[in-house]
């Protein structure tokens, strides 16, 4: 009974807070890598990218709550979530077209790419910030939870809760979904082959008779889908507020970089490592080692590693170690 | 036109600039755009550095600005009366047990063979110290965090004059400059990017969390200045005769004075520094770098070792970075760790360079004083443009109060935008490298 209290408490505070944590790292570490391996830069821009999609979200959102439209149970910011995406896929096809493609013409080196991203970054930030304010904003409706602590307790008969958050399974459901479409795209469709024959060698595909600017424009598509919904799942799971979406960045880079930038295996892999070493570093253990040492051997403290405040210092150490001892990240990244 | 007429020029109308601020508002405000200015000249010197003669990017400039304002608190305040018995040397231990844990680990990574013993050992090592380290550390950091919670609580300073501060700001800022540069340095560029952006969040975090090293959220006020006090002035007669020949009033003479006092510090050092930066750029080592920064499979097949020189310049521009860090928290008198942001400390030093022209020195002096200035006026600028907008709407429209009220959110897309185009149509800056 302990052993199974021990778990239950466990999978309640590190196992399915991490999944969910996880998958909208993954999301999110996804789009930095594919933009990676084809555009070849860091795109600092990102998370504002997010942010701002996130935030077309929860406008629509409003007007469809106050329109009377939503999803019963589930969150409305679900329905709204499509055109969301197109407004995303116009503001980075809009980018790319004012800002980006200036210096891919001009063949400028990565790190001025990374700069004029990090400029991008700021009128993104901007944008978002003139329009929605920097106040948390709640979005969220439907059920609030798919199981919660109290009903598991009276299921089950046990002395720990397991309480799952609608937001936290619909993260994992779509997470999967967009993974497996992402994939089906990139292994079987003739764009997605295209694109990672531009990605493996440049000149081969150039050669091939692949269109550039036809992959590239696909790459922003399917960023602003990853990065949008990444964006909302994040906002719904936790809450909207535009600056979290600039913190994150380095979580996402330390996921990408961990699985080997340009890679998008080794991106899903390394938003679960960073996202379960971040929780399990940052838990009090106490209670779960309360039920499984034996009797008289119960910690005193909180057993917690870290304080919840350096949660940025976990990502930011495993990257250290990762850049360290193997810069090509776990699976075989692009060049060093 | 010549050239050197043409940077004068430059420089003259900045003058004029602040001149005029002076005379529409108010000269203490005058003073102090000049003192900021300065101190963002000399961020904006240590980046150029980093940037224009190595091409390194670095996004963690706030960290090393922190440091910097750190060493200000660490060597200007009183030590707090009891803190080191109750706990400061408990803490000091752990610190130096925690280092030594990260050492010895090291060590066996380089002593032992390689194999899954070695790794065995190596987190064997690591866990063990890092428990004790926390074991060490979590009664001392108690002990001084209770000793008067609401004034101090923490361990305060050296108690010595706090010019002494801005060398240590930069020995801070170099400590944590070479940390980042001996893992990111020579891999991609990317890589250093992501890693200093890093190092700043975790560096400001520190601050934020850290109670009995720098107060945190609680911020640490009133630390000693380098120049009289304004209420001293006033009580001096000697003072007040004086502002009374030149015709001033004996509060507003001794606002001005402190103000004037200050700018002859920092411009002391912005000149030294600039000197220096002059010195190393038209130096064989100057050449050196600019050499590897624009080939740098060229520099190092001529037998340039490129990852020690770029250390070398990262450590060097961090520092300078730091210097100006404690300087500007000399100037408020103030630590506050939460209004480090990124846009400001990082974000704003990069446009000051690459608007006044990146790898040249006078251009990031420039730079500073220009962005500096914008900086200051775009607020009420992007106010005024508001009101324009929204003249013609009633009051209590909400998009009018919506407009008005998002005019704070300007500075964010001024900056971005004075960078993107910039970087598109004047890449070399307002003063170009020669």
């Amino acid at each position: 009974m302990d052993f199974l209290n021990a778990f239950v408490a466990l999978a309640n505070y590190v196992l399915v807070p991490g999944i969910a944590y996880g998958s909208q790292l993954a999301l999110g570490a996804l789009g930095v890598t594919l933009v990676y391996g084809i555009l070849r830069f860091s795109n600092f821009a990102h998370g504002d990218t997010m942010a701002l999609g996130a935030m077309s979200a929860v406008l629509i959102t409003w007007g469809f709550q106050s329109l009377g439209l939503g999803l019963g149970v589930l969150p409305t910011a679900l329905l709204a979530l499509p055109f969301a995406i197109v407004i995303t896929i116009g503001l980075l096809l809009g980018t790319d077209r004012v800002v980006y493609r200036f210096y891919r013409e001009k063949k400028a080196k990565p790190v001025i790419f990374v700069i004029v991203s990090l400029g991008v970054t700021f009128i993104y930030n901007g944008i978002t910030r003139f329009i929605i304010g920097s106040d948390d904003q709640n979005f969220l409706d439907g059920e609030r939870f798919i199981i919660s602590a109290r009903t598991f307790k009276s299921m089950t008969g046990l002395d720990e809760g397991l309480a799952i958050k609608t937001t936290q399974g619909l993260t994992v459901i779509t997470a999967i979904i967009v993974v497996a479409v992402l994939f089906w795209f990139l292994n079987k469709t003739r764009s997605g082959k295209s694109m990672r024959a531009y990605s493996d060698n440049e000149d081969l595909a150039l050669l091939s008779g692949i269109n550039p600017e036809r992959v590239v424009m696909i790459t922003w598509i399917i960023v602003a889908c990853l990065a949008t919904t990444a964006g909302v799942l994040y906002g719904l799971d936790k809450s909207y507020k535009p600056f979290t979406y600039f913190q994150l960045l380095l979580p996402i880079f330390a996921a990408a970089i961990v699985g080997g930038l340009g890679n998008p295996v080794g991106a899903i892999a390394g938003g679960f490592v960073i996202a379960f070493s971040e929780v399990t570093i940052t838990y009090a253990w106490k209670k779960v080692l309360g039920y499984v040492m034996p009797a008289g051997m119960e910690p005193d403290s909180l057993v917690q590693l870290l304080s919840t405040d350096y949660k940025f210092a976990v990502s930011f150490v495993i990257l250290l170690i990762v850049l360290l001892f193997k810069p090509t990240g776990l699976f075989k990244g692009q060049s060093v | 036109m010549n050239e050197t007429l043409r940077n004068t020029g430059l420089f003259v109308i900045i003058a004029a600039l602040i001149i005029l601020t002076g005379f529409q508002q108010s000269w203490n405000a005058a003073l102090l755009i000049i003192s900021m200015g300065l101190i963002s000249s000399i961020m904006a010197l240590g980046v150029n550095l980093q940037w224009g003669f190595a091409g390194l990017f670095n996004v963690g400039i706030m960290g090393f600005v922190a440091l910097g304002g750190l060493a200000a608190v660490l060597v200007g305040m009183p030590p707090t009366e009891g803190a080191w018995t109750a706990g400061g040397w408990g803490i000091l231990g752990a610190l130096a047990f925690g280092a030594g844990t990260i050492f010895a680990a090291t060590l066996v990574m380089k002593r032992m063979a390689k194999g899954w013993l070695r790794t065995v050992v190596v987190l064997v090592v690591l866990v063990a110290g890092f428990f004790i380290f926390r074991a060490v550390l979590d009664p001392s950091v108690a002990a001084v965090e209770a000793i008067n919670p609401a004034g101090t609580g923490y361990l305060g300073g050296l108690g010595l004059p706090v010019i002494l501060a801005w060398p240590v700001g930069g020995l801070l800022a170099a400590g944590a400059a070479w940390m980042i540069g001996k893992t990111a340095l020579g891999l991609r560029s990317d890589y250093l990017a992501i890693a200093t952006l890093g190092i700043a969040e975790i560096i400001i975090a520190i601050l934020k969390n850290e109670d009995w090293l720098s107060r945190g959220v609680k911020n640490v006020i009133g630390i000693p200045r380098p120049v009289p006090y304004e209420i001293n002035l006033q009580n001096d007669p000697l003072f007040v005769e004086r502002a009374a020949q030149f015709g001033f009033n004996p509060v507003e003479a001794s606002t001005l004075w402190v103000k004037v006092l200050y700018v002859a510090l920092f411009a002391s050092v912005l000149l030294i520094l600039l000197w220096l930066s002059q010195r190393a750029l038209n130096s064989p080592w100057g050449r050196m770098l600019r050499a590897i920064r624009d080939n740098e499979v060229a520099a190092e097949a001529m037998g340039k070792d490129v990852t020690a020189r770029h250390l070398q310049v990262f450590i060097l521009g961090s520092a300078i970075c730091g210097v100006a860090g404690a300087m500007m928290t000399t100037l408020d008198s103030q630590l506050t760790p939460g209004s480090y942001q990124p846009l400001r400390f990082t974000f704003l030093v990069w446009v000051m360079v690459i608007v006044g022209g990146s790898g040249n020195n006078y251009g990031a002096v420039l730079g500073g004083f220009l962005m500096w200035y914008l900086w200051v006026m775009v607020e009420p600028m992007g106010l005024w443009l508001m009101n324009l907008i929204t003249y013609g709407m009633s009051d209590g429209y909400w998009l009018k109060d919506h407009l008005i009220e998002s005019a704070a959110h300007m500075r964010l897309m001024t900056m971005g935008a004075v960078l993107l185009l910039v970087l598109r149509f004047s890449p070399r800056g307002l003063i170009p490298e020669k």
